[in-house]
């Protein structure tokens, strides 16, 4: 294993991630945990527990993302999801093209130009209809696993309609679905439409150009992947470890100082 | 026993009172000089007459009733009429941006939600008519009209809101209808059609004021209004020069004036000591961001109760917003007024706002100011409650990246109600803008 030689943290919403890259850029070590709301001590935690991992007694330089980004100590740099994510997919993929990033309270669309740096990008505002969220949300509602919904949605042999667009209202249809006696996994099926609708929209106000890349725990999703595919004609590439596209990101631009 | 009170709150006492403040407003300004930690150089000057100014005005408010006629006006109304019948007018508009700014404006608003008023509605409408039923005003009171004057050219919520200024005052209304502009120029039955809309305030006007309208003081007016448009434009332009002498937000701030006082003397005046005060900082090579990085235009009304802390974060990171659509309404339109030929030359101006102008027509007037000002980036305020100005802006903000081939940012909030405004997700964006335009 080559030395780390830069450290970079995505502190989401939901996940919290750190990497380690060696001085070439590649991916050497990295953790991830559920974000918890002393995201100070958190983030700090997760940067010693990584240094232990890889016997360093002295941190390399470290570069922040995510929300909580302010909130890491010791940063060369504090960079947005949206810079740190085009880095992060353009050198893991070595092209550009559109990114999608469903996180767990915002979704971005990233369209990344041939030279890796972002061109244009849209964001979700004030609803959490597209984001991973909406998706957690309901699998409690519906007493599944997060992890089990993809799956459950491309077995469903039926598709219920979910036409609404907030995860709240969602709810309530949900609700009025089982009680009509709606299958499970059609009402699945049709959250995970509603919410690829959303996103095919916003990446569609980028000017989505292929291929279509995804990031982001949601990424993971197979359904999520297969809608995708099926809304724009395009077929969806998904980065080594989507999840840590934004630490990866951000431990770049650490390396480049 | 008004025109006692006029004559000594406001002539004898409220005058001299407002200029010494402003002395001693400028003496601090003189000495603030910018420390090296501060992104922004110390405010213009002028800022301080302009207060004295706007001050002026609404203390005067508080004591015309009985003594000048008052009317109130929209924003895009042929005021210059009514100015040269020797008006007071009233800008309720301009009277909701202050209490934006004096950040009043919420519970306004929720003062016009609880009379029943959607929270869809203008922000500005709805700080106005909450100040109106609940007579909360940071100016201490506005005057009652005798008159009022509403012209569609910036909105058709105007209409409605004036009915309603109209059902709870009791006075007349005049409304001036501007057909839509789809084309460069307007097509001659649309001009004579609003020249007879302006010669028809003139009657109305005159009952009001009980005072006869004479078509040379009229020119007069606008004469003087040209003159100060053409002064504002030529200072908005300064901001060509790089490093920038000012931001977008000083003209957010100094734009008062030129709104509510056009046509009086010393409006052209002021702006004429504040375009030599940003000609000393060319001279100087002072600019109004101190490391100009970035330059940025912006689009739609400001965010009111945001301008500093906006102009701050963004000054901090090198980005100076050096032009805006908005300031911009106020003086693209001085090269149509003509006094010679003030009805139809006047016609032509209040068909001509951006606002009155199809979304191609102001894509194209945001392609000539990115290039006229060297703009690295746009943005474009999408504002909740002002649909005129926003509709339209997904295509134009599209033009801008994809024919322009600057990065632009749509960027959500309201003019007036900061409850459409979140300050973490408007950050972020902001940020991933910058770090844009870094490259």
């Amino acid at each position: 294993m080559s030395a780390p030689a830069a450290f970079g943290i995505d502190a989401g919403s939901t996940t919290c991630k750190v990497v380690a890259v060696d001085a070439a850029g590649e991916l050497v070590a990295s953790r991830l945990e559920p974000t918890r709301p002393r995201l100070e001590e958190q983030a700090a935690g997760l940067l010693a527990a990584l240094c232990a991992d890889l016997g360093l007694a002295v941190p390399p330089p470290l570069a922040a993302t995510g929300y909580g980004r302010q909130l890491v100590r010791d940063t060369a740099r504090r960079v947005t999801e949206i810079t740190c994510h085009a880095r992060g997919a353009f050198r893991a993929l070595g092209h550009g093209g559109t990114l999608v990033d469903i996180g767990g309270q915002d979704a971005k669309a990233i369209r990344i130009g041939g030279d890796g740096r972002p061109v244009d990008f849209a964001m979700n505002d004030k609803c959490a209809a597209g984001t991973g969220r909406f998706l957690e949300h309901a699998a409690a509602r519906l007493g599944v696993e997060v992890a089990d919904l993809g799956s459950r949605a491309l077995a469903a042999r039926a598709e219920e309609r979910i036409t609404s667009t907030c995860t709240v209202f969602a709810e309530s249809e949900i609700i009025s679905l089982i009680g009509r006696g709606a299958d499970v996994d059609a009402i699945i099926r049709g959250l995970h439409r509603s919410l690829v609708g959303r996103i095919v929209a916003m990446a569609h106000t980028v000017g989505l150009t292929a291929p279509l890349i995804l990031s982001g725990g949601v990424a993971l999703n197979p359904g999520v992947r297969a809608m995708m595919a099926e809304a724009t004609g395009m077929p969806v590439v998904l980065p080594p470890s989507p999840q840590l596209l934004g630490a990866y990101g951000a431990a770049l631009l650490a390396l480049e100082g | 026993m008004s025109r006692l009170g006029h004559l000594v709150g406001y002539r004898l006492v409220g005058r001299p009172g407002l200029r010494l403040q402003r002395q001693r407003e400028e003496r601090r300004l003189e000495k603030d000089s910018a420390g090296p930690g501060r992104p922004l150089a110390p405010p213009l000057r002028s800022i301080a007459r302009m207060r004295e100014m706007m001050s002026r005005h609404y203390l005067e408010g508080r004591h015309v009733q009985g003594v000048r006629p008052v009317a109130w006006v929209t924003s895009g109304a042929p005021t210059e009429i009514l100015t040269s019948l020797g008006f007071f007018v009233v800008y309720p508009e301009n009277h909701a941006a202050l209490c934006g700014a004096r950040r009043r404006a919420q519970r306004l608003c929720e003062a016009a939600e609880d009379a029943g008023y959607s929270r869809d509605i203008c922000s500005y409408a709805r700080t106005d008519i909450g100040s109106l039923l609940s007579g909360d005003t940071p100016v201490g009171r506005l005057p009652r009209p005798d008159l009022l004057l509403c012209c569609t050219n910036i909105c058709q919520t105007v209409l409605y809101w004036y009915r309603v200024l109209a059902d709870h005052f009791g006075c007349p209304l005049v409304l001036v209808d501007t057909p839509f502009q789809y084309g460069e120029e307007p097509l001659p039955h649309e001009v004579a059609y609003v020249r007879r809309q302006l010669e028809a305030i003139v009657p109305a006007a005159e009952r009001a004021a009980r005072r006869s309208f004479s078509e040379r003081r009229f020119a007069l007016v606008v004469a003087r209004a040209k003159e100060a448009s053409e002064t504002w434009l030529q200072i908005l332009e300064r901001a060509r020069h790089r490093p920038s002498p000012l931001t977008a937000f000083d003209s957010f701030t100094h734009l008062g004036p030129i709104v509510d006082l056009r046509g009086e003397e010393a409006t052209t005046a002021y702006y004429r000591e504040m375009l030599a005060e940003v000609d000393r900082r060319i001279a100087a090579g002072v600019g109004a961001v101190r490391h100009e990085r970035h330059r940025v235009l912006w689009d739609n009304l400001p965010i009111w109760y945001r301008i500093g802390p906006l102009s701050q974060w963004l000054a901090a990171r090198g980005v100076n917003v050096v032009a805006s659509t908005y300031a911009n309404a106020w003086g693209e339109l001085a090269p149509l007024m003509d006094p010679a030929d003030p009805f139809e030359s006047m016609a032509r101006v209040y068909l001509h706002p951006i606002l009155n102008r199809s979304a191609g027509q102001k894509l194209e007037a945001m392609r000539r100011m990115v290039r006229d000002y060297s703009a690295d980036g746009v943005i474009l305020h999408s504002d909740r409650s002002c649909k005129p100005y926003s509709l339209g802006q997904i295509d134009q903000r599209d033009g801008l990246v994809n024919q322009v081939g600057v990065p632009a940012l749509l960027l959500d909030a309201d003019h007036n109600d900061p409850r459409a405004f979140a300050e973490e997700q408007a950050a972020g964006r902001l940020e991933a803008f910058v770090e844009m335009m870094d490259g």
